[in-house]
């Protein structure tokens, strides 16, 4: 048994079960436990198989393009990179945007955590805990009176609609085609909704792919396309012409009243639909208290969805900045990602190698040099690798720290950090959601605190989206048009060397692009991104990682079958495809389980 | 116009051109914008890696055609053109329930929800490269491409679209990331180190 600096007992003696990939992380993620006699997590290792390569790509590019690579690291955090990219810039560059454009940037990020969180939960988490199959036996009359006491407000109730969304979800299941619902362990002991709940919550999985149509429009509007919208260093690229009617591309009085139409979609699924739903479904999980990790005792968030233009100080933030460590949420430390000592990663346990060993860098120092080798204690070949050797390097994922400490960064990150400030609306949300749920604070700090904390996000966001809205409106009604500051587009207005960093809550946690400007092109470019912190390996120390930590002591029904294991993972939404590689039809396997 | 011609087609690229020959379906969406007039009822697009948001795209068109770099197993730079039921099969990996939203489970949520496109038609070329990070196209697949092309205009005139020389409107990569911009300007392999995982990069062992 070995004790971890912070505070885990690892114990590698039992079973060792191998879950490869879990998802995909700029590349694969992989994840190896050992479970004791009782089939509960003893120690867990997690890995991510990709290496991580950005500054190739972008050393020598012009910096007003690099959003355009960052758009495309990945397939579900575009505009956040996007985002997070051209603030990089301009603070290397001192470049202050219009108001105009902050409002709609912030609109635009707040639209992409709701579309990302609703997607997220409905699409990519809920087949953890509901089963579409069950489905298919649950009364279609039960299941509407259900509906109607979870939700009163939400009109699509009836029997009827029930009925015949069970019968084309039959259909569907009976015809066999499809991958969608296939791989589940629908008959798994974990899963514990009555078939009512699980029809309730597998026709809003329809709903919500209707809903999450909509809310992407908003990128197409304020970035001329969608996917993939248009950023600009130094605004957005969309002119405002007001009375303008149908011109192209330009945002008009139709347009906005469009925008302003999806947010109170966006705000009547959250308020009908989304949350009504985890308080449902979490209520029959309510003793599934598993995956807390480091939730309750060493978060970090950047902050975001500043009130002012490129004004990143924290009382300027709608979403908090903030680090806890220790576990004492009686102080709030602040961040600051210029600092040499506050962000940096260790290699130790990465294949890659520093000058000098146990030290941790700076990203504005980063460094990325290769070291493949694997540990003396590891299984299989460097080519395939069956067991991993932990003591030793083991991940292609670097251990970024906040002064030593491993963090956790997300939505629940972002809510513990705000609760403990005092933030008012994250306070009264969280209370009211355990008051509901008659839970007490400390269960928050599990999987299902952070599938809450997600829902609670996306309905606030709702709630911003509809402020900066306001805001927006008001600007230009006041005569206002401006979009874009050009005044140091030209490269020759531009200091010899720069550096700056941006920062963005993405869905999934802290997002850092830190940039180095050398004679006009990029010298250095680092993102340290979320599923970093929270897919990282040990440290020099023996710290474990977020994702590390949230398995640790969760029991498992069936250790062949790891529902717990997927459940934990994924409520910390881990990146999704950032390559969408392609398999035979007879298909190698890229999804396998290993009991040894 | 017949009953079978499909009203709206849509064309599309999927895969990400930071990786090597994953490339290959964007690349063919821009090729295809800058050397045939199509009519207003074909929408190309480079999709990109966006899994569910291509999905009201996938609605509104009545025919799909697909281009996407494809592991079939056959030689590197080869082309094969699938149709219909065989298209999902040959589109994204297995994998553990749903978490990994690959384009195969956009055709499915399109037909969950009973709005997918009638006719599905996937032109895919097989690989040289895909984990090459920061690289373009290997010289057999971007010759691949105007085979591609030419199967992709069979397809579209036997779907009863009148094909013109020109250029087409499409959505595509910002001009920094088009092929010839973003390969042309790749720092150097001194400048920037490309090695790494031996499992996605066997030529470095």
């Amino acid at each position: 048994m070995t004790a971890t600096p912070n505070g885990f007992n690892l114990d590698t003696s039992g079973r060792r079960i191998v879950v490869d990939p879990v998802t995909r992380i700029e590349g694969h993620m992989r994840c190896e436990v050992n479970v004791d006699e009782g089939n509960v997590i003893r120690n867990a290792v997690s890995t991510g198989t990709m290496w991580r390569g950005l500054e190739v790509i972008l050393k020598g590019r012009d910096p007003r393009d690099a959003w355009a690579f960052t758009e495309r690291i990945c397939g579900v955090c575009t505009g956040t990179h996007a985002l997070t990219s051209v603030r990089a810039v301009e603070d290397a560059l001192g470049i202050t945007i219009p108001d105009n454009a902050n409002s709609i940037r912030n609109i635009m990020q707040l639209n992409l955590q709701i579309h990302d969180h609703v997607v997220h939960f409905y699409h990519l988490h809920a087949l953890d805990w509901v089963n579409p199959i069950n489905a298919l036996r649950a009364d279609p009359k039960a299941t509407s009176e259900l509906q109607q006491a979870v939700s009163p407000s939400h009109p699509l109730s009836s029997p009827g609609y029930f009925r015949d969304v069970q019968n084309r979800l039959k259909k569907f299941v009976e015809s066999g085609q499809l991958g969608l619902f296939k791989n589940g362990y629908w008959d798994n002991p974990a899963y514990l909704l009555p078939p009512e709940a699980d029809l309730m919550a597998t026709t809003h999985y329809l709903e919500a792919l209707d809903l999450q149509k909509e809310i992407v429009k908003v990128h197409t509007i304020f970035g001329g396309k969608n996917p993939h919208p248009n950023w600009l260093v130094g605004g957005v690229p969309c002119p405002i012409n007001i009375d303008g009617v149908g011109a192209v591309g330009a945002i008009n009085m139709e347009r906005l009243n469009m925008v302003s139409s999806i947010i109170d979609l966006c705000n009547t699924f959250n308020r009908n639909v989304y949350i009504p739903d985890v308080i449902a479904i979490g209520g029959f999980y309510k003793n599934w208290l598993y995956g807390g990790g480091l939730s309750g005792q060493a978060v970090l968030a950047y902050g975001d969805i500043p009130e002012h233009p490129n004004n990143f100080d924290a009382g300027q933030l709608h979403l908090p900045r903030g680090a806890i460590i220790n576990g004492n949420l009686n102080e709030v430390h602040d961040v600051d990602p210029r600092d040499p000592e506050q962000v940096q990663e260790f290699v130790d346990h990465s294949w890659y190698t520093y000058a000098e060993p146990g030290k941790g860098l700076h990203p504005w120092d980063g460094v990325t040099e290769p070291r493949y080798e694997l540990g003396p204690k590891a299984k299989g070949t460097r080519t395939n690798i069956e067991e991993l050797d932990e003591s030793a390097k083991y991940s292609w994922i670097k251990a970024p720290r906040w002064r030593g400490h491993a963090m956790e960064v997300g939505p629940l990150a972002r809510y513990v950090v705000g609760y403990a400030k005092g933030h008012e609306d994250i306070k009264n949300q969280v209370d009211g959601l355990l008051r509901t749920m008659n839970l007490p604070v400390s269960a928050l700090f599990s999987t299902l605190g952070r599938t809450a904390a997600r829902a609670l996000e996306s309905e606030y966001c709702g709630r911003l989206q509809k402020y900066f809205f306001d805001k927006l409106v008001t600007n230009i009604k006041n005569g206002d048009q401006s979009t874009a500051n050009v005044e140091k587009w030209d490269p020759k207005t531009w200091p010899k060397e720069a550096k700056g960093v941006g920062m963005t809550e993405a869905p999934r946690g802290a997002l850092g692009h830190w940039i180095r400007i050398k004679d006009g092109r990029i010298d250095n470019y680092q993102c340290v991104v979320p599923t970093t912190w929270n897919g990282s390996p040990r440290d020099t120390k023996g710290n474990i990682g977020a994702f590390e930590a949230s398995l640790m002591n969760t029991y498992m029904e069936r250790p062949d079958e790891p529902v717990e294991i997927l459940r934990t993972l994924h409520s910390f939404d881990p990146c999704l495809a950032c390559s969408t590689h392609v398999m035979s039809p007879d298909g190698d396997t890229l999804t396998t389980v290993k009991v040894r | 116009m017949p009953a079978t011609e499909p009203s709206s087609i849509l064309v599309l690229g999927i895969g990400n051109v930071l990786w090597a020959d994953e490339g290959f379906g964007v690349r063919c969406v821009e090729a295809l914008a800058s050397a045939v007039a199509l009519p207003e009822r074909v929408r190309l697009l480079d999709g990109g890696t966006q899994g569910l948001y291509l999905l009201p795209f996938l609605e509104e068109a009545d025919a799909l055609l697909v281009f996407d770099a494809i592991d079939y197993g056959l030689e590197p730079g080869t082309l094969k053109l699938v149709r219909d039921d065989e298209v999902p099969a040959f589109m994204g990996a297995r994998k553990m329930s749903l978490h990994q939203t690959g384009f195969q489970d956009v055709i499915a949520t399109a037909q969950l929800l009973g709005r997918c496109p009638h006719k599905l038609t996937l032109i895919g070329c097989q690989p040289v490269e895909l984990e090459d990070y920061g690289g373009g196209l290997r010289p057999q697949v971007a010759e691949a491409i105007p085979g591609a092309l030419d199967l992709a205009r069979a397809e579209l005139a036997a779907w009863g679209v009148e094909i013109a020389a020109g250029r087409s409107a499409a959505d595509l990569a910002d001009p920094s990331i088009r092929r010839t911009a973003y390969e042309q300007g790749r720092p150097s392999a001194e400048e920037a180190c490309r090695t790494g995982d031996a499992r996605f990069f066997p030529g470095s062992l």
